[in-house]
């Protein structure tokens, strides 16, 4: 009764009149992919969870080198459930990559990306890099011996980008050296910078979707012939199906947090050798991994140079698919771009697999 | 097909121009290019050695040692030639003085190190090898046994001969040789009993450069064997404090009466074992037994210090293995091992205290430890309960979880029946 009173007195103040109609006339297709309409929101989720919990620890967290890493263990040892808190918001910051990637690669395969949505991919593939940036910035924070290295090694790869590189390196660790300055830099980046710029493009992303709707494949299409895909109400059938991804999703993060409670190791010494076998997160792994195969020199180009300048390119290409795959703007089945992303995938998870797996070389 | 037959000539090209630009930077040394292609072994070896050598990379080349003139190329006569100070092979006994021509002038050395030293020969002379070498043993070590020859490398270099986790077995090359070594009379299973040793594992094994080798107890040029004088001096070098101690006890004037070496009579030499608290038993299989009687007062004394070192040794594994148990449980441990590890400190200063036999200091030492000790302990017993705790909400959660999914389960159900077939 008090809700009703209280919807009452809002739509006295708001017109929710379109918004209403909006949400009653949203219709989500049915098809045999209609699975993977669900990655969109459960990223969103994962992504709510990321903010919710990210404001609780920096309410303890400190940037310094001198307290960063004790700052942390407090958290981890001292406050009140401060050990659920971080370890949910490293172990949905890690589901979060996954879903969205999943997302991305149903997105690209159902040719989804195509007119009139290219914006929606483009922005879509725009949160996915600040995205890995969240996490490459988020990873340096606890100032471990994993996570120094871990940022040492990745920004002297993004050191070695043509012409800009060193300025690039410069820029990311605020000198020379993954200093203090560094954990100061990558923290206004990791709550400000970048919450603030994917806030902008996620709001832009879901005024797309709401305003174009979901995306029917173009086979889909074809098998039907002229007729119209089933669909069902967005609220309550679709909405309520999206509850009960996140209410596993969330399960699934209560489970891995109590069970496997995200480790600190130990704190970070510049001086020490770089520990053995040092690899980045897991979804940087397959380039790290590439670049190792790559030779020192191929002809008299540095190697490592090309090998980032080739990932760059495949960024861009992968941005840009909506407007170079001209068979999917019309409708027609576009074998060449769906075989690119089915080798995409198989590079990334064989590339993954080796990271993890491939002896390494003595 | 064209495009591709373009590149392939291209690469061709490269690999050429590169092989050329080899070829031609090896042929600068007329020595090298002409004795690298020679058919007996014993002259062709020494080209293939040089390239990595220390002094060729420095621009010192075969006629630093064996004179000629490397720049005649194709022209042996010139080259070979006496005029040149050809001098072919040095003979053995010419060696030393040969190295020392460099490396004992310290005008010429600095200008390559200003800080390398240039005793080396005079020290050599002043060793068992040199010694004997003077007096005609051609069998002795001489620089070229211990530094290679052709290919010699600095000390840095971890392929050098003389690298420290090479010493040993460049040493036992001659010494570890029961043959080579039969006139000497003396022991060739130094560098097998080294290899049991704690300084063996820590130097090979945990890459530990500062444990000692050979020539850090018998040193290098001027290598002997340290007399029973001298021992303790030589364990000290590194062992300070535990020398420190034995010198104030009652072992240091007893031991020298009895005319014993320090360090070694307990600890061995070449075998050097990880002292265990099982030293302290006064057993027949310890070395107090040497010197003491069964059921004497000095290995009641013993007995009583095992005891305590023990006990602290116990509590310490037990709070390090319930402390591993939290770690694997995915707990923090970090501040309750960093106490332990003052523990374990406790416990390595009363190992080293025994030296001293002060039981009463062994004792405060050994309280403060394990104080330590159980407060780690208790701390990994209230990071276990924690876990068991967790697990407790995770399931209390993952009930409500399930609820709630079988709740939105026949929601959805009821839903899609309400609104019919599409």
């Amino acid at each position: 009764m008090t809700g009703a009173r209280f919807a009452d007195w809002i739509e006295e103040r708001i017109d929710l009149g379109p918004l209403k109609h909006l949400i009653q006339k949203k219709a989500i297709p049915v098809h045999r992919h209609t699975v993977w309409y669900y990655f969109g929101g459960m990223t969103l989720f994962l992504f709510g969870i990321q903010v919710a919990t990210g404001i609780l620890l920096t309410l303890y967290y400190r940037p310094s080198v001198e307290e960063a890493y004790e700052s942390v263990q407090f958290i981890m040892t001292e406050v009140q459930f401060g050990w659920l808190v971080r370890s949910v918001h490293s172990w949905s910051a890690n589901l979060m990559v996954l879903t969205m990637m999943i997302h991305m690669f149903s997105v690209y395969l159902t040719q989804s990306y195509r007119k009139p949505r290219e914006l929606t991919w483009v922005t879509g593939m725009a949160m996915f890099g600040i995205v890995l940036f969240f996490g490459f910035s988020g990873y340096l924070l606890p100032w471990n011996v994993l996570a120094y290295f871990a940022t040492k090694v990745g920004t002297e790869i993004a050191g070695q980008f043509p012409l800009i590189g060193h300025a690039l390196l410069r820029l990311l660790r605020g000198g020379d050296e993954v200093t203090g300055a560094t954990v100061s830099r990558f923290y206004g980046i990791h709550i400000a910078i970048l919450p603030a710029c994917i806030t902008a493009i996620l709001g832009l992303h879901l005024f797309l979707v709401q305003k174009q709707g979901m995306s029917i494949p173009p086979s889909v299409e074809r098998n039907r012939a002229g007729q119209s895909v089933p669909t069902m109400p967005f609220a309550p059938n679709f909405l309520l199906r999206d509850l009960f991804g996140w209410f596993l999703a969330l399960g699934l993060l209560a489970a891995l947090a109590a069970l496997y409670p995200w480790e600190l190791g130990q704190k970070a010494d510049p001086f020490a050798p770089a520990p053995a076998g040092i690899r980045p997160e897991w979804y940087f792994v397959f380039m790290f991994q590439c670049l190792k195969y790559i030779p020192a020199k191929i002809g008299p180009f540095d190697g490592e140079v090309l090998g980032i300048l080739g990932f760059t390119l495949g960024g861009i290409l992968l941005v840009l698919v909506p407007f170079l795959d001209k068979r999917s703007a019309v409708g027609e089945p576009s074998p060449l771009f769906r075989s690119i992303g089915f080798g995409i995938i198989a590079f990334i998870v064989i590339f993954t697999v080796l990271g993890y797996f491939a002896p390494v070389p003595q | 097909m064209r495009i591709a037959l373009r590149i392939a000539y291209s690469s061709l090209l490269l690999i050429a121009t590169v092989l050329i630009r080899i070829s031609a930077a090896e042929a600068a040394d007329a020595c090298i290019d002409c004795h690298i292609g020679l058919r007996e072994e014993r002259l062709n070896r020494p080209a293939v050695k040089i390239k990595d050598d220390y002094h060729l990379a420095r621009g010192l080349g075969c006629q630093g040692c064996h004179g000629g003139d490397q720049t005649a190329i194709d022209n042996k006569a010139q080259s070979h030639s006496p005029a040149k100070g050809f001098l072919g092979k040095p003979k053995r006994h010419a060696i030393p003085e040969s190295c020392g021509k460099c490396h004992s002038d310290p005008n010429y050395m600095r200008t390559f190190n200003p800080s390398i030293r240039t005793d080396q020969v005079k020290e050599y002379y002043s060793s068992t090898h040199g010694k004997r070498f003077r007096e005609g043993d051609q069998k002795v070590a001489i620089c070229i046994s211990c530094h290679d020859v052709h290919a010699i490398r600095a000390v840095k270099d971890q392929m050098a001969w003389t690298y420290p986790t090479n010493v040993a077995e460049t040493c036992s090359r001659c010494h570890g040789n029961a043959d080579y070594m039969k006139t000497y009379k003396i022991p060739t299973d130094q560098f097998e009993r080294y290899k049991q040793s704690i300084h063996y594992e820590m130097l090979t094994k945990r890459a530990d450069l500062a444990s000692p080798t050979c020539s850090s107890c018998h040193g290098s040029h001027g290598a002997t064997p340290p007399g029973v004088d001298s021992v303790a001096n030589v364990c000290s070098h590194c062992h300070a404090a535990t020398a420190d101690l034995f010198a104030k006890s009652p072992h240091k004037p007893a031991f020298a009466e009895l005319g014993m070496p320090a360090c070694v009579t307990c600890h061995s030499n070449h075998d050097v074992t990880k002292p265990s608290d099982a030293m302290l038993a006064g057993g027949a299989d310890t070395p107090c037994v040497m010197c003491h009687e069964a059921d004497s007062e000095p290995l009641k004394k013993a007995a009583e210090l095992r005891t305590m070192i023990e006990g602290l040794s116990k509590q310490i594994d037990e709070a390090s293995t319930i402390l591993t148990r939290a770690e694997h449980a995915g707990m923090e441990v970090g501040p309750p091992r960093f106490e332990l590890i003052t523990a374990k400190q406790s416990l390595i200063k009363v190992r080293a205290d025994t030296h001293s036999l002060n039981v009463q200091q062994i004792k405060v030492a050994t309280d403060a430890g394990l104080i330590v000790a159980q407060k780690s302990l208790e701390s990994g017993q209230g990071l276990l309960a924690e876990v068991q705790f967790r697990r407790k909400g995770l399931a209390a959660s993952l009930l409500v979880i399930g609820a709630v999914l079988v709740g939105l389960f026949f929601k959805i159900r009821e839903v899609d029946r309400r609104r019919g077939p599409d």
